[in-house]
């Protein structure tokens, strides 16, 4: 009897393994496995190179640490200017302040938008190439003739502008999580801080913020997953890599796969990245860990 | 009531036998019906294929479905995985490389039409202009390892040239008959852009790939073919003078303002779009941007030229051949069907209804009788083509990528010629110091 009921549990999940196996395990498995080849996608033959392509990766590829170098500083933005304006944003909805449901709606729009068409969007507001750009046409327009520049196609200001531009679009999923956040802090903890004597500000420093720090750090955990791995907005927006300037370690993926049809290294890239972001997750993990036990 | 149960049981039962013997029926009918499957990437070219599969299917009763998956990027995705599960479809194109061309080839994917294509005394291989042939043929003692023959068919030819805006050169003062010959006369005109604040020279240069093919088209002008394959080789390095000249062409562009703002974050699409919209004075482009061009603005003014030349000492050189070319599954069930259908498609009527309505080049030399002053400019540029896909040898791709990033760092003013020469010959030795091993 006891059998029967068991072998009827595993049924009910055998759907559930074998679809989280085929689409999941199985890939990721054969990914595993292709990271040790040099094959180009259509061969049959896979020549093994063994830890080669890791070797490649970490000593000899300069392309793949200035990808990594760029997702690390659009991830700085977006972790700074990004959540704080999510948070900031958040808070104020969180008040009883008029039209805020009218404001939620406006600040979720740009995250449901394609990247693609939020970074053409964008390319037309800063077009570089026929002077007519909203933005350089604000600037002069404001008596500021000597800010007007090329924003995307200067290496110097084009990271940069993808970075504002991510941040732009990405802020509202942090907004939601934040304002979900703020919603479940008991209001009686700020009416007895208030009857206490506290001024907003105390309120926010010693209820508001300690009481967000978990959601602070799932919102910095998801942050930095998506930044790190952003692509199609540089595609949008800049078209490619820009000499290096603009390049990210998914385009240097693509461009492994695409450009160079070398698929085995395209796969010890993944792997070699998906490393790096479940080390950072960790960390951040551990650190929240540790701030909660205190 | 019985009687009436039997009733309806029974009018039930001899509907089921009937819809059983009418699904039988239609089944053995359409097991005759062939159908070729044919996957493209060409969104200009989707409506006259459409055309051509009725009428072809009226004629022969074959059906063809053409299957259109746009961009380009994704097709070529779709076709590698189709590869990759031995999914591929009759007739599917193959965008890439010609050692891409060579490994689906290698790995049986493409039946080798070279027995069809010499039936009738190479009447179906003399149909077609021998440039558009080259890039789908094998030849002796390839570096491919790939055995010598023809695996594919052109559709259409292209090359890749330079326009200008006749309108905008009256405006500059120029003649607009006579576009820049030389090197120094396209640099001269960078004054005057500069002058009248114009745009000058678009194109998707933010696609690497038109960044290497204009590069290519002045190593071949100023140290001729053969050193350029000897670079590639590993016989000259990147670092030769001849090198260092091709390199400083485009950091004498980007001085002499002959560049528009922003070409090298510029898609194709976008330098596209300012070309037609005479907001640049050059664009280089292939030709099938006459089609692009017709349909963003109609009374568009301009001209072909070929790049101007920077040497006296090699002719001019651009790319071209055929434009777009399809190949036949090596295991499609209906392979006699298929090729039959290629040789109606590549036939001089198709071929001339295709250039009619697509504005592209036929393949087909015979259908060349009756096209546009502008199409005859980029068809007469057929004599100047070349393309790396005829060469014999690839350049290895991290090459290539470091060969077209170092150009854009100098049009970025970042690097010069020689710091970037420098770099590419690393990466050079590195792949063929690897390839020794």
């Amino acid at each position: 009897m006891k059998i029967k009921s068991t072998l009827e549990n595993y049924i009910f999940v055998l759907p559930a393994v074998l679809i989280f196996s085929i689409f999941y395990i199985i890939p990721f498995i054969e990914v595993f496995r292709l990271s040790f080849f040099e094959w180009d996608g259509i061969l049959p033959t896979q020549v093994f190179v063994g830890l080669g392509n890791f070797k490649e990766i970490i000593l000899e590829d300069s392309n793949w640490w200035q990808a990594m170098r760029n997702a690390g500083y659009i991830t700085l933005i977006a972790l700074t200017f990004q959540n704080a304006l999510a948070f900031l944003l958040a808070w104020a909805c969180d008040r009883e302040i008029r039209l805020k449901n009218f404001y939620r709606m406006i600040f979720f729009i740009p995250p449901v938008l394609s990247e693609l068409v939020v970074g053409m969007a964008w390319r037309f507001i800063i077009n570089d190439v026929d002077g007519a750009n909203i933005v350089n046409r604000f600037l002069i327009g404001m008596g500021l003739p000597q800010l007007v520049h090329s924003w995307l196609s200067d290496p110097k200001t084009a990271l940069t502008t993808v970075a504002i531009i991510h941040s732009w679009k990405g802020f509202g999923w942090g907004f939601l999580i934040f304002l979900a956040g703020l919603q479940t802090i008991p209001r009686e903890l700020y009416e007895a801080a208030h009857v206490d004597g506290a001024n907003a500000w105390q309120s926010f420093r010693k209820i508001t913020i300690p009481l967000m720090v978990p959601v602070m750090v799932l919102v910095a955990i998801l942050t930095v997953l998506g930044t790190m791995q952003a692509f199609v907005l540089i595609i949008g927006l800049v078209g490619g890599e820009l000499a290096g300037h603009t390049s990210v370690p998914v385009l240097r993926i693509l461009a492994a796969m695409r450009g160079s049809s070398r698929f085995g290294y395209a796969c010890a890239q993944g792997i070699t990245f998906g490393v790096v972001l479940i080390i950072i997750s960790f960390i951040q993990y551990r650190f929240s860990r540790k701030y909660r036990q205190a | 009531m019985l009687k009436g149960h039997v009733k309806i049981l029974a009018v039930i039962c001899c509907l089921a036998v009937a819809t059983l013997l009418s699904g039988c029926a239609s089944k053995k009918e359409t097991r005759k019906i062939i159908t070729i499957t044919i996957w493209h990437w060409m969104t200009d070219r989707e409506p006259a294929f459409q055309e051509l599969a009725k009428k072809y299917e009226a004629k022969t009763g074959v059906k063809v479905n053409f299957d259109l998956y746009a961009p380009s990027d994704a097709y070529t995705q779709k076709v590698r995985a189709a590869a990759q599960g031995q999914n591929l479809p009759d007739i599917f194109g193959i965008l890439g490389e010609k050692r891409d061309f060579a490994s689906f080839i290698k790995a049986g994917h493409i039946l080798e039409l070279t027995p069809y294509m010499e039936e009738n005394n190479n009447c179906w291989k003399n149909s077609f202009f021998p440039k558009a042939l080259e890039v789908n043929e094998f030849s002796q003692g390839n570096s491919y390892g790939v055995k010598p023959g023809i695996y594919g068919v052109p559709i259409d030819i292209m090359t890749i040239q330079m326009v200008y805006n006749k309108d905008l050169f009256k405006k500059l003062g120029l003649n607009p008959n006579r576009p820049p010959a030389t090197f120094q006369e396209l640099l001269d005109i960078g004054k005057k852009l500069k002058e009248a604040n114009m745009q000058g020279l678009v194109s998707g240069w933010g696609e690497l790939w038109m960044i290497d093919c204009l590069a290519n088209n002045y190593a071949f002008n100023i140290m001729g073919k053969d050193k350029v394959l000897a670079t590639i080789r590993g016989e000259v390095p990147y670092t030769d003078p001849d090198w260092i000249k091709v390199f400083a062409l485009f950091k004498d562009l980007r001085e002499a303002g002959v560049l528009a703002t922003g070409i090298i974050t510029m898609v194709n699409k976008t330098a596209e779009q300012l070309f037609a919209n005479e907001k640049a004075v050059f664009a280089f482009n292939g030709s099938w941007c006459a089609n692009v061009y017709k349909g963003m603005n109609p009374n568009l003014n301009y001209g072909v030229m070929l790049p101007p030349k920077a040497s006296e000492n090699y002719p001019m050189a651009i790319w071209g051949g055929a434009g777009s070319s399809f190949m036949v599954n090596a295991h499609s069930k209906n392979k006699e069907e298929v090729v039959k259908f290629l040789q109606w498609l590549s036939d001089s009527e198709q071929q001339a209804y295709l250039s009619e309505a697509t504005n592209n080049l036929p393949a087909n030399k015979n259908s060349v009788t009756k096209i546009p002053e502008i199409l005859a400019g980029f068809a007469r540029g057929m004599d100047f083509a070349t393309h790396p896909n005829i060469w014999g040898v690839s350049e290895f791709p991290v090459v290539i990528e470091a060969f077209d990033k170092a150009i854009q760092s100098i049009i970025l003013g970042e690097k010069t010629p020689e710091q970037v020469a420098a770099e590419v010959q690393r990466i050079k030795e590195r792949e063929l110091a690897k390839r020794r091993k």
